[in-house]
């Protein structure tokens, strides 16, 4: 209703009889303040509770946004992650990477990742035939139907409660059979350690209510990390206004890593 | 590397040892179902390849688990696959179908095979030779036609039951690439029936190879009949093994999934030389066509008659040009399936090192131990005719030697 045509008679009748002192009500606004901002737990907007000790994971259930068109191939999260999860120094491991795609005029489709996309990316060339240029960060998908964890033969990759995939270090075989299964490339083998390795969500951070260090640093808010199935979340929120979409749907994996503004070509 | 990789791609993951292991776990299988053809089926033929057939198949089989544990990051965990496995995977299943073929079927079938040798053997001989044979019977040494009959029935028994295990062994590795959806080149129903005949075809072809050569080592004459029949089976283990492949192919090209692109471009590339060159060209159809023309498979006589020296060199060379077909399958279908990238975008390269564990030297040293254990396994169960023990005559009549320890 636009508020020029509020009705003056309905807007007498639900006018409160008694004045309340403005004094009065900024007062008692203070006081419930507390009470008000816990109810609608503001900490939530900051995707995760402080949970500390007490975290219970049938209280969760996690997944990751990522807004194609907001990110611009800065690189901090694969620097973030490695820092974070003391990802090897060798050039080719990764828990999480950026890929530039480059779509020609005439369809043909470039696309690159020097080192993880960690320093960012070269200047590109022939800038003039180029229809399309986007930047997409990959990750482990935490699939909801995740073939790593159909494939383990000893059960040492998992899901947990909170819905997260992870493997552990002191089980795993290093049979790599879960490397091969994982559809996205998104797993490697710990050189020194001899186990699997992949993107945990930064699972020690958001048991302690923190985000992932890869949505900690993004500059640009392109990767959101929370709740799926809460209301007041930035993940919710994110997956309400925009169409998302998942990578190679056709395996039946149900990802868990949500994608807005997907180009087709990318796989 | 061409195209685009993921980067974590760079990393090839399952080696020349993972070759190996679906290469000897088929000849495990190839050569116990030839075993089994005398037994069940009852070519008479191959008779004098039986024996040699399941010891064969026991050298290899204790071999194959070795490349897998060699490959493991913690080998020393492996025990986990039968304490805690996991019932959804493929993998999990391997110590168990392993475990199931190695005591319940082979050992089984050689031992009951056996023993009555084993017990003649101990009773005749002097020395150690003597105590192994006898700790081989286990302290069964009742030779009554009884008894006998009863080693005859449960050798029999075994065998059916060997049959469908020794599918489940191999098809069951095949299983493990065909079920990997996530892999085009792997993903595939076909997957096992072909690993499945793949292995018929190098069994055959392997047993073909130590028999001759062991008849050439031993300097005494090749039963011609005998390898007629087996390079008639392998002919026509072939053309079953070649037909389902080529069915593979077609049917991938006509589907033409968004995959076809990528796996061409590999094909002609990376796999030009092991799967075109070694694979269709020298390790098929050339001993396809020269079994084919030179051995009685397709009528009674041979199509070409050749003398029989000259047809014994050509199933010999034929033999080792399949082994070379087979392994190169194991090779296109393990590194192949790892050379392009899963964002179909490109191909990467498998360096293959000399030295290390994962090296070509200890590819080759895995498939060297089989003959040294079969050499070995030889000499204390002698497969050949002549060392089969006879029966005295008293006890062959009347059986009345029973249960008594022999050893005097």
């Amino acid at each position: 209703m636009n508020p020029s045509e509020r009705d003056p008679a309905r807007e007498e009748s639900t006018r409160p009889t008694q004045e309340v002192d403005r004094r009065e009500f900024l007062k008692a606004c203070s006081l419930l303040a507390p009470i008000i901002l816990g109810v609608v737990r503001v900490p939530l907007l900051n995707a995760q509770e402080s949970e500390g000790d007490d975290y219970d994971p049938s209280e969760h259930f996690y997944a990751m946004g990522i807004d194609v068109d907001k990110c611009i191939g800065c690189g901090q999260c694969v620097v973030a992650c490695g820092t974070e999860n003391d990802v090897p120094d060798e050039p080719y491991f990764f828990n999480t990477w950026v890929e530039r795609y480059l779509i020609r005029t005439d369809g043909e489709v470039e696309v690159d990742s020097p080192n993880g996309g960690m320093e960012g990316f070269p200047p590109t060339t022939a800038e003039g035939d180029i229809r399309r240029s986007f930047f997409v960060p990959k990750l482990c998908n935490h699939c909801a139907n995740p073939p790593c964890v159909q494939v383990c033969p000893v059960g040492a990759t998992f899901k947990t409660e909170d819905g997260v995939v992870l493997v552990d270090d002191e089980y795993c075989i290093g049979c790599r059979y879960c490397i091969q299964a994982c559809p996205y490339g998104a797993r490697w083998l710990d050189p020194e350690k001899h186990v699997a390795a992949k993107c945990t969500f930064c699972y020690h951070r958001i048991v302690e209510g923190l985000v992932p260090a890869c949505v900690e640093v993004c500059p640009t808010g392109a990767r959101i990390f929370g709740e799926v199935e809460r209301r007041a979340t930035p993940l919710a929120r994110f997956m309400r206004f925009n169409e998302v979409q998942v990578l190679k749907p056709h395996l039946n994996t149900e990802p868990k890593a949500y994608y807005a503004n997907l180009d087709g070509e990318v796989r | 590397m061409q195209g685009y990789i993921y980067p974590n791609e760079f990393e090839l993951h399952w080696s020349i040892l993972v070759v190996v292991y679906p290469y000897v776990t088929g000849l495990v299988a190839g050569a116990f179902i030839l075993a089994s053809l005398e037994r069940v089926f009852n070519v008479k033929e191959v008779q004098p390849t039986y024996r040699l057939a399941l010891l064969t198949a026991l050298a290899f089989l204790l071999v194959a688990p070795l490349p897998l544990l060699a490959h493991l990051g913690h080998p020393l965990r492996s025990y986990e696959i039968f304490l805690t496995p996991n019932r959804q995977s493929a993998m999990a299943m391997f110590g168990f179908v392993y475990a199931w073929y190695l005591m319940v079927v082979l050992l089984l079938e050689i031992w009951f095979d056996y023993r009555k040798d084993l017990v003649l053997w101990a009773r005749q001989e002097k020395g150690l030779t003597r105590w192994i044979h006898y700790a081989l019977t286990l302290g069964a040494t009742d030779l009554s036609p009884r008894a006998l009959s009863f080693d005859e029935r449960m050798g029999r028994w075994i065998t059916i039951i060997g049959i469908p295990s020794a599918f489940l062994l191999h098809g069951y590795v095949g299983f493990i690439f065909g079920s990997v959806k996530a892999n085009p080149w792997w993903s595939s129903v076909l997957m096992p029936v072909v690993f499945l005949f793949s292995a018929i075809v190098s069994g055959i072809a392997l047993v073909l190879i130590i028999y001759m050569v062991s008849a050439m080592l031993r300097w005494k004459p090749v039963d011609m009949k005998c390898v007629d029949k087996l390079a008639a089976f392998l002919f026509y283990a072939m053309v079953v093994d070649f037909s389902l492949e080529m069915l593979d192919f077609i049917h991938r090209l006509y589907e033409s999934e968004e995959s076809i692109e990528i796996l061409s471009q590999m094909i002609e590339s990376r796999l030009f030389i092991s799967l075109i060159v070694l694979q269709v060209a020298l390790g098929t159809l050339l001993p396809m066509i020269t079994l084919g023309l030179t051995a009685p498979a397709l009528s009674k006589r041979s199509a070409v008659k050749l003398p029989d020296e000259l047809k014994r060199l050509i199933y010999l060379g034929s033999a080792i040009l399949v082994q070379i077909g087979i392994f190169s399958i194991r090779w296109n279908v393990v590194i192949g399936g790892q050379l392009f990238s899963k964002s179909l975008r490109g191909l990467t390269v498998y360096k293959l090192e000399l030295f290390g564990v994962e090296g070509l030297l200890a590819a080759a040293a895995l498939l060297i131990l089989p003959f040294v254990i079969l050499w070995v396994l030889v000499k204390i169960l002698p497969p050949w005719p002549e060392a089969e023990a006879k029966l005295p005559r008293a006890e062959d009549d009347s059986g009345a030697v029973t249960g008594a320890v022999p050893l005097r």
